[in-house]
């Protein structure tokens, strides 16, 4: 499994970011491989529309199977990830991101 | 830290004086951002000094660089915006019609057209008159907003808030129910809704709060002008009731809240106590609707 | 003639003047109201109107035609607003963010991207014992209302001729869609009232208004409620003040029951008179 997670930073320990298409970065935790990859968002932060959608194709392309975030994506967004049946996890917006894994785990946190 | 969003589908009805008011109440203990960057009101009530000030970009626009222009009009032919005027013998960008599609840029043999970053705004970082940080922007005239901008004043605010350690940050939400009001909602634990009961102010309310239940944050309603029909009041009551929406309070007509922004002070500080109590029983009712949440 | 009822922010009595004004010319002249608030258009809501006619209105949008298309993706990155996205060999089109600027249709190698119609909204033909009135009606998420607008006044012009006083009820606020509803008009009506937030917002739309180069006045709502700032104001800017509505609980109360108060409301009738008078004195009406 691939588990990826809009964050304020690259670590485990930094905050979940609540936005989607405008997330700092975006973590991607692979179970197998034991590897967690971060991406800088920047290009992404700073589009004056459709920052959503892009984040979806970045998510699509880096073939993560679960999603954890704060709010859920837009209409935009959630077109995309809904047609690709990655699993949105929603409501980690005030914890880090190991908690947010934790909580994930423990299916604490509600489907998007 | 919590974050409380006020938002109304339409405008007049009082968002930014109660927004305003809860800034107040919460004092130095709470960050303070104003996205209703379309009308950016909530300064002239919290009377912020300005400490930071930067320019804001936004989308992109075509520039012709007269030197290299070798006046084919092949870009005017692709514009569908008629933003390219032919003035005494030279093709020229009107600014203000340009929506930076690119199009000319791409299809100019020589190359004459560059696309650059418009200035759409500002943002300010400020110190209220209570002395609470406020973040704040202004939109130039003719351009857009976009979630992009009240995403930056969020961000500001809500990295004063965590930085300094403050219990609150109280937004004042963009109107509508497109883009920028779903970039104010982002990361809010709390959404309060103002209407009021005329025959838009239900129907601004249904939709908005539309928005509001996709992302599935609490939220509460504050009816303004309560007494001016009955019916309606009785319709949007109803409304709440249905959707599970607490009603916070309900504020009758009353010229002391358009009195109190004569005198540039939010209803809580303006001296008449018919105002003070509903605010204040609506903080409460948030406090415990998160406390309760929380457990 | 066409004249234009605008303001700076939401709220502050567009509707209510554009829909009494309209109806008392209408009671001596013909006239058509356009409601080109076509995010929120509310003027209906105040008038006892019969519905003529209504019909879709379209933008272009970007149609992939997947037998086409080689997946070279050069649409995406032609797009400036991200309104394309390239997925699984699949180009996926985001109408709402699509400006229709036909830079992907045109530029693709092998025309997989037909421009194709697709409904934006609404326009609809009213009439009332008095008036009739057209009014366009933006789809709930769709953000292009400029080119709804410009529908809009196209089908106003089409079917009233000279003899005809237009009165525009603009979008609020200061950007594209409020100089789209105000550019080819005689006129502009701003509306504002007597307090802070008035004042600042006045000072946005005087300053977009001039912008666009339109003669203009101003309207005060709500006279008495606030102070003399908006007076001082436009007296310092040399603004005609063109009329002032009282404030008054029985004009609120008629607009939350979804009434025209000048026939109720003496003292709001008034003022549509120097509104009139002052239209016919600069020959507008």
């Amino acid at each position: 499994m691939k588990i990826a997670f809009t964050a304020q930073g690259t670590t485990w320990d930094c905050m979940i970011e609540a936005r989607f298409g405008r997330t700092d970065y975006l973590l991607l935790w692979d179970e197998e491989a034991q590897t967690l990859e971060s991406f800088d968002n920047n290009e992404g932060k700073n589009e004056a529309h459709g920052a959503g959608p892009k984040m979806a194709k970045v998510l699509l392309d880096l073939k993560a199977d679960v999603l954890i975030t704060g709010n859920g994506p837009g209409e935009n967004a959630n077109a995309i990830l809904g047609k690709s049946g990655v699993k949105m996890y929603v409501g980690a917006g005030d914890m880090r991101v190991k908690e947010a894994y934790e909580a994930y785990k423990a299916g604490k946190l509600p489907l998007f | 830290m919590k974050e409380i969003v006020v938002i109304s589908g339409k405008g007049g009805t009082g968002k930014t004086s109660i927004a305003a008011a809860f800034a107040t109440l919460v004092g130095v203990q709470g960050v303070i951002a104003d996205c209703d960057v379309d009308a950016a009101d909530m300064h002239l009530l919290l009377k912020p000094s300005i400490e930071l000030c930067e320019d804001f970009y936004s989308g992109e626009g075509a520039f012709i660089d007269p030197m290299e222009c070798r006046n084919c009009g092949g870009c005017a032919d692709v514009c569908r915006f008629d933003a390219i005027d032919f003035i005494g013998g030279r093709y020229v960008i009107n600014p203000i019609a340009c929506e930076g599609c690119g199009y000319c840029a791409r299809v100019c043999r020589p190359k004459a057209i560059a696309m650059s970053p418009k200035i759409s705004g500002q943002w300010y970082q400020s110190m209220s008159k209570h002395g609470a940080f406020m973040v704040h922007a202004k939109l130039g005239v003719g351009a857009e907003n976009s979630g992009k901008l009240v995403a930056k004043v969020k961000k500001e605010a809500k990295t004063l808030a965590l930085r300094e350690e403050k219990a609150w940050m109280i937004v004042d939400g963009s109107p509508g129910i497109g883009c920028p009001v779903v970039s104010s909602l982002s990361g809010a634990h709390f959404v309060v809704l103002v209407t009021e009961p005329t025959p838009s102010g239900l129907h601004d309310l249904e939709r908005v709060h539309a928005v509001v239940k996709r992302f599935g944050i609490p939220s509460g309603c504050i009816i303004n002008k309560a007494d001016l029909n009955e019916e309606m009041c009785a319709r949007i009551k109803g409304f709440l009731e249905a959707e599970g929406i607490s009603l916070l309070a309900t504020i009758d007509f009353n010229p002391s809240f358009t009195k109190a922004m004569v005198m540039e002070q939010t209803i809580l500080e303006y001296d008449d106590s018919s105002l003070h109590a509903p605010i204040q029983h609506a903080f409460q009712t948030i406090q415990h609707i998160l406390q309760e949440k929380k457990q | 003639m066409k004249i234009a009822i605008a303001s700076g922010k939401g709220g502050t009595g567009k509707t209510t003047l554009s829909t009494n004004l309209a109806t008392f010319l209408g009671e001596t002249k013909r006239v058509v109201l356009a409601d080109l608030d076509v995010e929120e258009p509310n003027s209906k809501l105040f008038i006892d109107a019969q519905i003529l006619k209504t019909h879709d209105t379209f933008k272009m949008i970007p149609r992939w035609v997947s037998q086409a298309c080689t997946q070279c993706a050069q649409c995406v990155e032609v797009c400036n607003y991200n309104a394309l996205i390239h997925i699984a060999n699949e180009i996926l089109v985001f109408p709402n963010l699509c400006h229709s600027c036909y830079a992907c249709s045109e530029l693709c190698p092998t025309q997989a991207l037909p421009m194709e119609p697709q409904k934006m909204g609404e326009l609809t033909h009213w009439r009332s014992d008095w008036i009739d009135g057209v009014e366009g009606r933006l789809n709930i998420g769709e953000e292009q209302a400029v080119s709804l607008i410009s529908q809009t006044k196209k089908y106003v012009e089409k079917y009233f001729g000279d003899d005809t006083v237009k009165i525009y009820d603009a979008p609020p606020g200061t950007s594209c869609p409020m100089v789209e509803a105000i550019k080819d008009v005689a006129f502009v009506i701003l509306i504002t009232e007597p307090t802070p937030f008035g004042l600042h917002d006045l000072k946005l739309a005087v300053e977009t208004v001039r912008a666009v180069g339109k003669a203009f006045g101003v309207v005060i709502n709500q006279h008495g409620i606030g102070n003399d700032a908006v007076l001082d104001y436009c007296r310092a800017e040399a603004i005609d003040i063109i009329a002032k509505i009282p404030h008054d609980r029985a004009v609120a109360m008629a607009y939350a029951r979804g009434e025209l108060a000048y026939r109720s409301v003496a003292g709001f009738k008034e003022a549509l008179r120097d509104v009139v008078a002052f239209c016919e004195a600069k020959g507008l009406l």
